[in-house]
């Protein structure tokens, strides 16, 4: 079935582990930069966490925001304040109706920091100290409320949680408002900011983190054989989805086009993915469907890739299966070797990533994949980007997440 | 310690110029925190919060109404202290 309205991006905006906004981050990439770095602080040693390091952000946010900004909201919608600007101004700042205009940004795990921050002040001081605005700052829906009251979007504001693939979801929501003319315009995206000794041990509990203390730049090695789980990072993405006739009307400037939407769930188990990727396969056939083509069209494709033994494989083969034989002819990226896991924000960097793919015709590169998987069969970009070909194309990017959720873009030229 | 007024004076501007971005020597005693300095209900608790902790005072959930100015406040809290 057509699609009744297609969607376009024509704002970026992003603050992550490689630079403080989208042109920095995306240099930073094709020069296959590392984001991890050693942790700043002693919680290793104070509180015996097993890994010591992580891709934190690489411009704090109060380089950006005025204090008492800072004081409202927790780091991770700090995080999306400033990416949502970024995307805003990226997008000519478009003058329209806010009712016509929309939000959907997600987070994973939502304000942990505040939370945690508040339980420490309730335990020293006592109920009378907990400020009044804690529950406004740690509720999850908070990112995406405040992007509404900054832009004045009363279309609806929207904060889908799906772990991992939440930054993906909230773009495939943003496009879904915009097709069924909910909206003309959408500010969506992801963001995380967990980087705190909590978080931390409890993913490194669940066995999922890189232990690789002494090389933290080496440590996110998707497809590497001696990879050996992921880097936790922080920051956020955001983009603006815009109807095509919208965008048209007004001579934005489009990186691409969002063409298809690819949502399944494994209904498997919590935290593993499915051994044979079937709600992965589906997810990403589901948007080559949606998207009215096929695999024949599809020359690059980021990969949600985090660095596991075993999810890495897991997908690498769902992705062959989809391709089938047109797999020859694209050029696969695992952008989480630079930048550490965004979490909640992940795939909705990752998707800008790809528009940028699409629209450069350059696909980003893997970094630390020094001794292949042998199972590996797809073409993996490595340390140095490549370039995509000329005509109509299409990108696909993966989002998986915590609980089973699939969630797959197909990205195509404006 | 009990704080004296002018010491009470200043650490309430510092608290207010935390939570509103205004610059502290513009928070004096003869302003309104709701119609000079724009200060909705959920910033007023925060800043009485911050200075309850930080002059060691309760101040009741019925008094805050009653603190119409800075000068309000500031008498509250010296009293308090007492």
């Amino acid at each position: 079935m057509p699609n009744v309205r297609d969607v376009v991006i024509t704002g970026l905006g992003a603050t992550t582990p490689l630079g403080g906004d989208v042109p920095s981050t995306w240099n930073a990439a094709l020069a296959g930069e590392s984001g991890a770095r050693p942790l700043e602080n002693d919680w290793a040693e104070r509180y015996g966490m097993p890994v010591s390091f992580a891709a934190t952000i690489r411009v704090a946010p109060e380089e950006v925001l005025p204090r008492p900004e800072m004081k409202r909201m927790d780091p991770s919608a700090q995080y999306a304040m400033i990416a949502a600007r970024e995307a805003w101004a990226d997008a000519g700042a478009p003058e329209m109706d806010g009712d016509r205009l929309g939000t959907v940004v997600s987070s994973g795990i939502g304000g942990i920091w505040t939370t945690l921050d508040a339980w420490d002040t309730l335990k020293e001081k006592g109920a009378r100290r907990v400020l009044p605005m804690t529950v406004p700052m740690l509720m999850p829906n908070s990112p995406t409320a405040y992007v509404s009251l900054e832009f004045g979007a009363r279309a609806g504001a929207h904060a889908l949680v799906s772990a991992c693939a939440s930054g993906a979801e909230a773009i495939a929501y943003g496009v879904e408002m915009i097709r069924s003319g909910r909206a003309d315009v959408v500010i969506a995206g992801g963001t995380e900011a967990t980087i705190h000794p909590m978080p931390i041990s409890a993913f490194a509990a669940s066995r999922t983190l890189s232990l690789r203390n002494d090389d933290p730049a080496g440590a996110s090695r998707p497809y590497d054989q001696a990879r050996d789980g992921f880097v936790i990072g922080e920051g956020a993405g955001v983009v603006v989805l815009e109807a095509a006739e919208h965008a048209a009307a007004r001579s934005a400037r489009v990186y691409a086009k969002v063409s298809g939407l690819g949502l399944t769930a494994d209904g498997y188990h919590i935290t593993s993915p499915e051994p044979t990727g079937s709600g992965q396969v589906r997810a990403m056939q589901a948007a080559l469907e949606d998207a009215g083509t096929t695999s024949a069209s599809v020359v690059h494709v980021n990969a949600h890739a985090t660095s596991t033994v075993v999810g890495d494989l897991i997908e690498a083969r769902s992705v062959s299966s989809v391709l089938g034989a047109d797999a020859d002819q694209v050029a696969l990226s695992a952008t989480k070797s630079m930048t550490g896991h965004l979490l909640g924000g992940a795939g909705a960097l990752e998707t800008i990533f790809t528009v940028l793919a699409v629209h450069h015709r350059t696909a980003p590169p893997t970094i630390n994949v020094t001794d292949p998987d042998p199972e590996l069969t797809l073409d993996l970009v490595r340390d140095t980007p490549r370039a995509l070909p000329e005509g109509d194309i299409a990108a696909i990017n993966n989002s998986f997440g915590f609980g089973g959720h699939n969630v797959a873009l197909v990205v195509t030229n404006a | 310690m009990a704080h004296t007024a002018e010491d009470v004076l200043a650490g309430l501007a510092e608290i207010v110029a935390e939570e509103t971005g205004l610059p502290a020597d513009s928070v004096t005693s003869e302003k309104s925190f709701t119609d000079d300095l724009d200060i909705d209900s959920l910033s007023m608790m925060t800043i009485v919060t911050h200075a309850e902790d930080k002059f060691g005072v309760t101040i009741p959930d019925d008094e805050v109404k009653n603190l119409t100015t800075v000068g309000d406040a500031v008498n509250f809290i010296t009293g308090a202290q007492a």
